[in-house]
């Protein structure tokens, strides 16, 4: 996994509530069996009008926002199905952080495998970050995950929480799976005292 | 110390759990699937690492297939290469498949409790968010990614951070044409689509209990549509007539093992809970989505809201754009909205009571002529169970299509889908847009619900209908 320590770079907003894991990335483009390739189909059914052409009133889709790699959008964002490709789809088109007053749960999971930093701030601040970014050319925040603290040029300066476990592990990039394997002994343990209690 | 259900369940699975890291909790039964499992059976390639448990993980197909004739070969080439190498997959790592054409195929939530491989006690988890349905049992079972697909798949456990729980206490009983998926809605409707987020629910109460496992299974597995990971229901003398019997369930010795065990197996009567929701099911009407939210819902007996009567600003513009996506006027009355389709299925809805009690409705009647409908049972299990019943032609009679089991329609990812502006009655759990096909327009209803619309071609209150 690609480690995030800090992000500096251009923001674009999402001014929706509820975006779900289907509008991240729509059902047609599930089948594919690879992790890569995901990000031309972000939010297809908005940025692609039904006859393939770009649509240009759709934010992502402006030419001042080309090139932005932090999403600021409304609550709840990523409700809904469980699929690891909404994080995919955002990462493989350029994000590496995500604004929100909140979270769907198993979305929040899937980005910290991924190296896609969702981050947790209070609405008003969400509100003053999306009407700067709706505002001004270019606007840009640093994400700093080791201060835990989103800052802009113009003297925002916010906190946020995230746990400790999970920053180390997105900060030095690290593989859990390969930090489970290490406790194999109190797995194995933990299964000779279960015995075969089911199938 | 008095314990909630989850907390017993949770205690019980804790392998290690370090101080300032998330818990290491051991998971008894993995459930597989097509669309979330190729890319995490290529990862333990790439990095070497075998399945841990095969013997705990039982997988088929169902997000993508088609629900037409299987003796035919799948008309889509990408479609069936994420099921042939679900196939290989399964082989390499020595994992029981039911494949596309075995007797026991269908909706992985379906056939987990039809096979009696979903028990009380158990952790259970799966690629998908509707996973928990499964608490129905008396499990703590939810949804994860592909990446946490892996992880289980290599170390049959995952690190958790613990999460808070919620009590929904429901009183009363439900009013007849009143279902679980109307207590549901209406749960939604009140703790709205991220009321959950964070915690697991506990279902009780006197309408809780008077469930069966069918109705059990509808109510957990819309606990996501609230924004929780799980939802759960502690088991009881029901729980245990369902699963006696069944494939995979203990037998003998095991079983009256099995049984001392689950009947521990509830919240203590002093038990704390972080919050708690009380519901009078003797309220409650029959419930239809207007929106694109499954919080976006009302009594059949109401009318689309006026977006000008929301709390804030932004659920005022949510609910604007809801209808103008779903082309509805406010305050129009919900028995006004014509449909166009209509969709039975779904691991929401697609056991054998759902189709009972949609095949009530319909019998005697027929669809009417402008509206497309369509039955896709849970599983080859559910639909040999309704033919024997008759309950295929009581479908058929009247008008509706009998399909082969898969998830179809719910999200579209097979060739059903709806096209561009077509209005649908379903009985599955996501009203998202385009969810159900490009500019689908979906509403949210219990099986009679859907049934009785198929016939009057309109939302009709059920608990007025004229049975045959």
């Amino acid at each position: 996994m690609k480690p995030f320590r800090t992000h500096t770079g251009m923001v674009v907003p999402l001014d929706r509530a509820n975006v779900d894991t289907d509008q991240i990335i729509p059902k047609q483009f599930l089948k594919r069996i690879e992790r890569t390739g995901f990000g031309e189909f972000l939010f297809y059914d908005w940025r692609f009008e039904p006859d393939g052409r770009l649509n240009l009133s759709f934010g992502l889709n402006q030419p001042r926002y080309r090139g932005a790699s932090i999403l600021v959008t409304g609550k709840n964002f990523g409700c809904g199905s469980s699929r690891e490709h909404a994080p995919w789809a955002l990462a493989d088109y350029g994000f590496r952080a995500i604004l929100a007053p909140s979270f769907a749960d198993i979305f929040a999971n899937n980005c910290m495998k991924n190296g896609l930093l969702p981050v947790t701030l209070p609405e008003d601040v969400v509100a003053t970050i999306i009407e700067r970014a709706s505002a001004s050319q270019s606007y840009e925040l640093t994400v700093d995950l080791e201060a835990r603290r989103v800052t802009d040029d113009s003297g925002l300066s916010a906190s946020f929480v995230i746990d400790d476990f999970q920053r180390n592990c997105l900060m030095e990039g690290l593989d859990d799976i390969g930090l489970t394997m290490l406790h194999e002994a109190d797995i194995a343990a933990y299964e000779a005292q279960r015995g075969s209690r089911i199938l | 110390m008095s314990r909630t259900l989850f907390e017993k369940l949770w205690d019980a699975h804790v392998v290690r759990q370090p101080e300032d890291q998330p818990t290491l909790l051991y998971i008894d039964l993995h459930l597989v699937h097509e669309v979330t499992s190729p890319q995490a059976f290529e990862g333990l390639r790439v990095a070497n690492r075998r399945v841990r448990r095969p013997d705990l993980t039982v997988a088929t197909a169902d997000h993508n297939v088609p629900t037409t004739d299987r003796s035919l070969p799948i008309a889509d080439p990408i479609g069936a290469r994420q099921i042939d190498t679900l196939r290989q997959n399964c082989k390499d790592f020595g994992i029981q498949l039911f494949d596309i054409d075995s007797p026991e195929q269908g909706i992985v939530h379906v056939i987990g409790p039809e096979l009696g491989l979903t028990q009380p006690g158990l952790t259970i988890v799966c690629g998908d968010s509707h996973t928990s349905t499964h608490g129905a049992f008396g499990t703590l079972a939810f949804g994860i990614g592909t990446s946490e697909v892996e992880h289980v798949l290599a170390t049959q456990c995952l690190p958790q951070n613990k999460p808070r729980t919620m009590l929904v206490e429901v009183s009363g009983s439900l009013p007849d044409g009143v279902t679980a998926k109307d207590l549901a809605l209406g749960i939604i409707g009140q703790l709205g689509t991220a009321g959950g987020t964070g915690h697991v629910i506990e279902y009780a109460g006197e309408a809780v209990r008077s469930l069966s496992m069918e109705g059990r299974m509808t109510l957990c597995n819309m606990s996501i549509e609230a924004g929780a990971r799980a939802g759960m229901i502690a088991p009881d003398e029901t729980t245990y007539a369902y699963l006696q019997g069944r494939r995979f369930a203990p037998k003998g010795e095991a079983w009256t093992k099995a049984l001392s065990y689950w009947q521990t197996l509830r919240s203590d009567s002093d038990a704390n809970f972080d919050r708690t929701i009380r519901i009078d099911a003797a309220a409650l009407e029959p419930h239809v989505t207007w929106g694109t939210s499954p919080g976006m819902v009302v009594p059949v007996s109401g009318c689309v809201p006026d977006p000008a009567a929301s709390v804030s600003d932004a659920d005022r513009r949510a609910s604007e754009r809801a209808l103008e996506y779903m082309a509805l006027t406010p305050l129009t009355k919900i028995q006004d909205i014509e449909i166009d389709r209509v969709f039975i299925g779904s691991c929401t809805n697609a056991r054998i009571e759902d189709l009972r009690a949609a095949a009530r409705v319909v019998k005697g009647y027929r669809t009417r002529s402008s509206v497309s409908a369509m039955v896709v049972p849970g599983s080859q299990a559910v639909k040999r169970a309704a033919e024997a019943e008759g309950l295929d032609r009581i479908f058929l009679d009247s008008g509706f299509e009998w399909r082969e089991a898969g998830c179809s329609m719910c999200l579209g990812m097979n060739a059903d889908t709806l096209q561009p502006g077509e209005r649908c009655a379903s009985t599955s759990n996501r009203n998202f847009e385009g969810r159900q096909g490009r500019g689908g327009r979906t509403h949210l209803v219990s099986p009679m619900m859907a049934a009785a619309a198929a016939i009057t071609g309109h939302f009709t209150d059920v608990r007025a209908w004229e049975f045959k």
